[in-house]
């Protein structure tokens, strides 16, 4: 499960050169969502030219962690930016295929490739 | 040999309540020995039944009624389970309750297109009284000798 607080789902969030890095984990559903939500929009504003986010850690995922997903991708993307997941367990990576939403994201292997994508 | 079961919970509306629904359907996929992609899939499906109902049926409100029940039954190379929720949230019409075009790149809708995809069987109907009933079933297939 999340951690208890709101903010449980980030663990981290730095600034390498132009790229971003957001590194989540735990359960992301309904309730932890927002908090995922919030540190992505935030980590938008600087319009960093790669958004690279790091899914190692995350055990589960739901339709309104992948909604939130969307809508970050169409926000980088609007600026002209790359967002790039990375580290996807098997349920993670299967969410993404029922919906189909691979397809519309670069989805790599680990973080040190997604850092040079 | 499966041997019919019945799991019955009561939660109410919260979404940090959806971790108590998960680990009960995952309980019950392991009791069933269902493999563990199986076991992923219902999970998913189920907690984006109750997140619906959270989100979309009580918009939110937060000390509503969720009653969720599964039923396992086995037979003839089979495990069928049966998952009913039920609410008493605002009703639908259930012909409007249908995922998005999966083509169309945007947020939202994706809940009911994975309940939809998992699910071999699903139906809302409204409850008397007021609130909805939602009932799906998914067969699994098991081992010679387990069913």
């Amino acid at each position: 499960m999340c951690g208890g607080n709101e903010s449980g789902c980030v663990k981290d969030v730095r600034q390498s050169g132009e790229t971003v890095v957001v590194e989540l984990a735990g359960d992301i559903d309904l309730h932890h969502a927002p908090a995922m939500h919030k540190a992505l929009l935030s980590a938008c504003e600087g319009q960093p030219a790669r958004m690279v986010i790091d899914l190692e850690k995350v055990r589960y995922m739901d339709s309104s962690g992948l909604g939130t997903l969307v809508e970050v991708f169409r926000r980088v993307k609007a600026y002209g930016g790359k967002l790039v997941l990375c580290a996807l367990s098997d349920r993670v990576r299967s969410v993404l295929e029922i919906t189909r939403l691979d397809k519309f994201f670069i989805v790599l292997p680990s973080q040190a490739e997604a850092m040079t994508a | 040999m499966i041997e019919s079961s019945s799991v019955h919970l009561s939660v109410t509306s919260e979404p940090a309540n959806l971790a108590t629904v998960r680990a009960a359907v995952e309980e019950t996929g392991r009791r069933l020995a269902l493999c563990e992609q199986d076991i992923c899939s219902l999970v998913l499906a189920v907690n984006e039944a109750v997140a619906n109902v959270i989100q979309h049926g009580y918009e939110g409100r937060a000390g509503q009624p969720i009653e969720v029940t599964l039923e396992a039954t086995g037979g003839d190379g089979q495990v069928t389970l049966r998952v009913i929720i039920q609410d008493r949230a605002r009703q639908v019409d259930s012909a409007q309750i249908v995922g998005r075009d999966l083509e169309d790149f945007r947020p939202g809708g994706l809940g009911t297109h994975i309940i939809r995809a998992i699910m071999d069987e699903v139906e809302y109907r409204p409850r008397a009284g007021g609130g909805m009933t939602l009932r799906m079933v998914k067969r699994f297939p098991v081992a010679q000798g387990q069913a």
